[in-house]
């Protein structure tokens, strides 16, 4: 066994140890005071109880997601060093070019990815719908969700994958054009079409979580209102839209707001294809470049109090929507 | 998020005894016909677009170096020539330059194993406490858990930071499993507290008058009824901390020590760009998990997401 090998084997044995003592100390503390708890007097037991029960989980919110939160939201105001600058961030954020193109950029994002990832969604989960093969054809659409949004970007990056004209292409986006006789395009860099070739990464792992709900919620629509509908004479296309649609709407809006949100906090995919150059950044990744990279962490704070400011809305609805159900339990 | 989805497993058992909906006119069969001759097409169309990319990546990986780099993956059809050399070479030759992501690999084990365990074991008690504890306070403070899964984590990011510097954590493996499970707990406590209140109160009622304390309700009968939810909630939870970079990129430090296969590969996506024998094969060590969780834990993996798809 040479050197290298060996110490690379003695790094991953340090780890795994690590590993297995970082999960036994876990368990180990967790155990205890649960043990403890249980032998408190009998007096105040249910209350210690109840602290060991939900106190770990509120300190680490409280202060490693509270307060945090509410630290940003105050740094957002302040050039990042301590002074109060007003709303100098925001101003320097609509009025930089590149800021205004990265925020544009997001809007298109949260416009186009919910639509057309929840359009072809449904319409996938439609044509498959008591089809021969319904599982497997599900799995394929569906198999995006469980890859990462790096492993994606290569993914993708691979499809657009561009060499000069009378080179052979690798990317196969570029060799379909070829075949049909056009030019190889640099589809990651010729703005502004490069952001929705960033885009379709998006959709194409989205797609597959709003077909499998959708699925589900169809399957759940009477088939007697279905039924009723045909014999009435109403076509496929009219029973679609009278019968399925309103029967699945709850379960639409879940998916468009879920996929919104996660639209919204995009940034993995950016950073790995483009690195947010070419006039394709947006808000959660310039907000890493600005807090992390070019150490700027007032500006970046002021794009990460745009970006709750963006979700914030859906929150409320969620919370009402919520509340609603909890009162006609 | 996680509300309105339906129950769907006895609707849709009523809707086999039924059986087919087949139309009971001429003209409406021809018109059925027509269109799901359409739907199918584009259902074809939408699932070879879908698979497509994956696969060419996965064809890749196995091709000779000069080839990947010089041809289509679709020659392949043509002129087969397959090797192992590429993640012999991703995985573990050893140099400055090479990508070494067998080490990585390895930190994203150890860095997802505690990132799942830890959030989950303690939403669970909160989840429990909430549902099943009495006390002052307790609607509002978990609508506000339930209001925390949606803050960006990029609000937390920038002060957590700091805090993991003074405590001296930033860059260890401690700080990563940390974040992980601040960021994970409150989707996870709200899951789990749907599922745990579903539990029918006489049987915790009747353990109660038993005198059967919290912690022995919750060790004897919440964990052991909870285990589906546990199962579901943790696969996301896992797959999550395994796919994440934002978290990684922040907190890890970014060294071979602690960083993640995710943060290894954007890294080698932006220096080493165009050697796709390396991306493919790279891409692919890091698919694997994922696959196999997918592929054999699929039921788990769907009720999961089912049950709840925001993530902060």
């Amino acid at each position: 066994m040479d050197l290298a090998t060996y110490r690379l084997l003695q790094d991953i044995g340090g780890k795994l140890a690590l590993l297995g003592i970082g999960v036994a100390v876990f368990l180990a503390v967790v155990g205890l005071i649960l043990f403890l708890a249980d032998r408190a007097p009998k007096k105040a037991r249910d209350k210690v109880q109840l602290a060991v029960f939900v106190a770990p989980a509120l300190l680490l919110l409280l202060v490693g997601l509270v307060w945090p939160a509410l630290q940003t939201a105050f740094t957002a105001f302040t050039d990042g060093r301590g002074t109060f600058t007003g709303f100098q961030n925001f101003v320097w954020m609509f009025t930089q070019p590149t800021i205004v193109t990265t925020l544009l950029n997001t809007v298109v994002w949260v416009v186009l990815v919910p639509a057309l990832s929840t359009a072809i969604g449904l319409a996938y989960a439609v044509f498959i719908d008591k089809s021969h093969g319904e599982k497997i054809l599900k799995s394929l659409v569906f198999l995006p969700m469980a890859i990462s949004f790096v492993g994606a970007g290569i993914i993708w990056r691979f499809v657009y994958e561009y060499r000069s004209p009378g080179y052979e292409q690798i990317g196969i986006l570029n060799q379909i054009i070829v075949w049909t006789g056009g030019e190889p395009q640099q589809f990651l860099i010729n703005s502004p079409f490069n952001t929705l070739f960033l885009i379709v990464v998006m959709i194409w792992i989205q797609t597959g979580f709003a077909m499998v709900v959708l699925s589900a919620a169809i399957k759940g629509v009477p088939l007697e209102i279905v039924e009723a509908a045909r014999l009435d004479g109403a076509n496929s296309w009219r029973i679609f839209w009278n019968v399925t649609v309103p029967g699945i709407r709850s379960s639409l809006v879940v998916v468009v707001t879920t996929i919104t949100i996660a639209t919204l906090k995009v940034f993995d995919i950016v950073r790995t294809m483009t690195g947010g150059q070419y006039e394709t950044s947006v808000v959660a990744n310039e907000m890493y470049t600005q807090a992390f990279r070019l150490g700027e962490p007032g500006q970046g704070a002021a794009l990460a109090l745009v970006l709750f400011v963006m979700v914030l809305p859906i929150v409320i609805y969620n919370v009402r929507v919520m509340r609603k159900q909890k009162e006609v339990r | 998020m996680a509300t309105p989805i339906p129950d769907v497993s006895r609707k849709s058992a009523r809707r086999t005894e039924l059986g087919d909906r087949t139309p009971r006119t001429k003209t409406g069969r021809v018109k059925q016909q027509l269109t799901s001759k359409w739907a199918t097409t584009a259902a074809i169309v939408i699932a070879v677009v879908w698979t497509l990319p994956t696969f060419g990546l996965l064809i890749s990986s196995f091709r000779p170096e000069s080839e990947v780099n010089s041809t289509g993956w679709w020659t392949i059809f043509s002129n087969p020539s397959f090797t192992l050399d590429n993640y012999t070479s991703v995985l573990v030759s050893s140099g400055a330059s090479s990508a070494s992501l067998g080490s990585y690999f390895v930190n994203s084990l150890v860095i997802a194993i505690p990132g799942t365990l830890i959030p989950l074991g303690l939403a669970l008690m909160a989840a429990y406490a909430f549902a099943w504890i009495p006390f002052k306070g307790s609607g509002p403070l978990f609508v506000t858990v339930f209001a925390l899964q949606i803050v960006p984590l990029q609000m937390a990011l920038i002060p957590l930071l700091q805090i993991f510097t003074n405590m001296g954590i930033n860059g260890s493996f401690i700080g990563v499993w940390i974040a992980h499970a601040i960021f994970g707990l409150p989707l996870a406590t709200f899951l789990l507290h749907n599922f745990i209140s579903e539990i029918p109160g006489d049987v915790i009622e009747a353990a109660r008058v038993d005198g059967a304390s919290h912690t022995q309700i919750f060790t004897r009968i919440i964990v052991p009824l909870s285990l589906p939810a546990i199962a579901s909630i943790g696969i996301f939870q896992f797959l999550w901390v395994w796919n994440d970079l934002l978290v990684a990129l922040v907190f890890s430090g970014g060294t071979a020590d602690v960083a993640p296969l995710t943060q290894r590969l954007a890294e080698l996506s932006g220096s080493r760009g165009s050697d796709w024998h390396l991306l493919t094969a790279g891409a692919f060590v890091s698919l694997v998990v994922p696959l196999i969780v997918f592929f054999g834990l699929q039921r788990f993996f769907v009720r999961g997401l089912l049950a709840g798809s925001t993530k902060g």
